[in-house]
């Protein structure tokens, strides 16, 4: 018999999975960290247009978030098929918006409530009138800083 | 007596639960959009003095209840609103006291005297669509950027950057204090020569 026994071909050896759970933690963590949570809870559909010349917001908690466009599908039974205001997590009429403003001004740091911005997250398909509305408020309320939350993209997609 | 053996406890179902819990965040991830066109809205006071502006510093543009443009009276199509507010904005018809030293544009006398007088005028109606008077506003904003991007490429070639980038560069966390205030002056520079001056009439009702 000879010393060196041939290895019987065609037998795979199999693949290690040992090194599986840190791949798979590895994936967990990059997505735990990257992970936000979502304080409202959107009632109104909310397609964003697109623009090119955006600039970025400022931190999260310098911001005030008010929404509007058409409810969502399920909503729709209740409360119609006309654009809405959405704030905080119920709809909401024009003149809801300056004391909800002014509550959330009054809710911040001292130091920074001059410096807050109205992040205005507002369907494409929506009229201007509503906007217009919101912008006079805004104006009483004196929260002159604001942004129209967009997406990146290409302007012409709008038009479609 | 013989040491008894601690069992190793299995490790094999670790990759199911790690899974587990990485699909749990993979399906609650959102990705938040938190970019947008920044704007200022006038205060709420009614000005005091009543400002005399010349007809030709006003570049006026309406956009009507069916998403139609109507720039200086004429019916245009969105991609030619950016360069026709660049040409407005670049041209420079002034003399004397109101001469535009650094414009290039046509110095036609029925338009613009400097881009520190001219004033882009934005009506829309009631109807229009949110998305419309979004690009209208896009394109405008890139009107008044593209222009800044070469003053501030032609006054400061040192930087090797447009006024975008330079603006990125202010507000990056990273960069130093020094380095920050020097931009700032020559940001400031700019905006001074080229003033975003975008007023926005009260929509009309149809």
């Amino acid at each position: 018999m000879s010393k060196f026994k041939k290895k019987k071909s065609g037998d795979l050896p199999a693949v290690s999975t040992a090194s599986l759970p840190d791949i798979v933690f590895m994936l967990l963590f990059f997505f735990m960290t990257v992970t936000v949570m979502k304080d409202d809870t959107l009632k109104v559909q909310n397609v964003l247009p697109t623009a090119t010349e955006v600039a970025k917001l400022d931190k999260k908690n310098r911001i005030m978030y008010i929404y509007a466009g058409k409810p969502s599908q399920r909503y729709q039974a209740k409360y119609g098929s006309t654009a809405r205001i959405q704030l905080n997590d119920k709809f909401s009429s024009v003149e809801e918006v300056r004391p909800f403003i002014l509550a959330e001004i009054a809710s911040k740091p001292q130091e920074i409530q001059n410096v807050l911005t109205t992040a205005l997250k507002v369907d494409g398909e929506t009229n201007m009138g509503l906007i217009s509305d919101i912008k006079q408020e805004l104006r009483k309320a004196n929260a002159l800083k604001i942004n129209y939350t967009t997406r990146k993209g290409d302007v012409m997609q709008n038009l479609q | 007596m013989a040491k008894r053996d601690i069992p190793e406890v299995s490790a094999g179902s670790m990759a199911d639960i790690a899974f587990l819990l990485l699909i749990f965040f993979l399906v609650t991830t959102t990705v938040e959009t938190d970019s947008g066109i920044n704007r200022q809205l006038p205060p709420n006071e009614p000005p005091e003095e009543d400002v005399v502006i010349k007809q030709k510093n006003i570049f006026t543009v309406e956009v009507n209840r069916n998403n139609q443009l109507l720039v200086e009276e004429q019916l245009m199509e969105l991609k030619d609103l950016t360069e026709a507010a660049y040409k407005f904005l670049d041209n420079g018809g002034g003399t004397g006291d109101e001469a535009c030293t650094f414009c290039q544009g046509a110095k036609d006398s029925e338009s613009s005297d400097n881009p520190t007088k001219a004033i882009i005028s934005l009506r829309n109606d009631r109807q229009t669509d949110y998305k419309t008077y979004i690009a209208v506003q896009n394109e405008l904003v890139r009107a008044y950027n593209q222009f800044r991007n070469r003053e501030f490429k032609r006054k400061f070639p040192g930087e090797r950057m447009d006024f975008i980038q330079a603006t990125d560069m202010y507000n990056d966390p990273k960069t130093s204090q020094s380095r920050k205030d020097e931009l700032k002056e020559k940001l400031t520079e700019i905006k001074g020569m080229i003033p975003q001056k975008l007023s926005e009439a009260e929509p009309r009702k149809s």
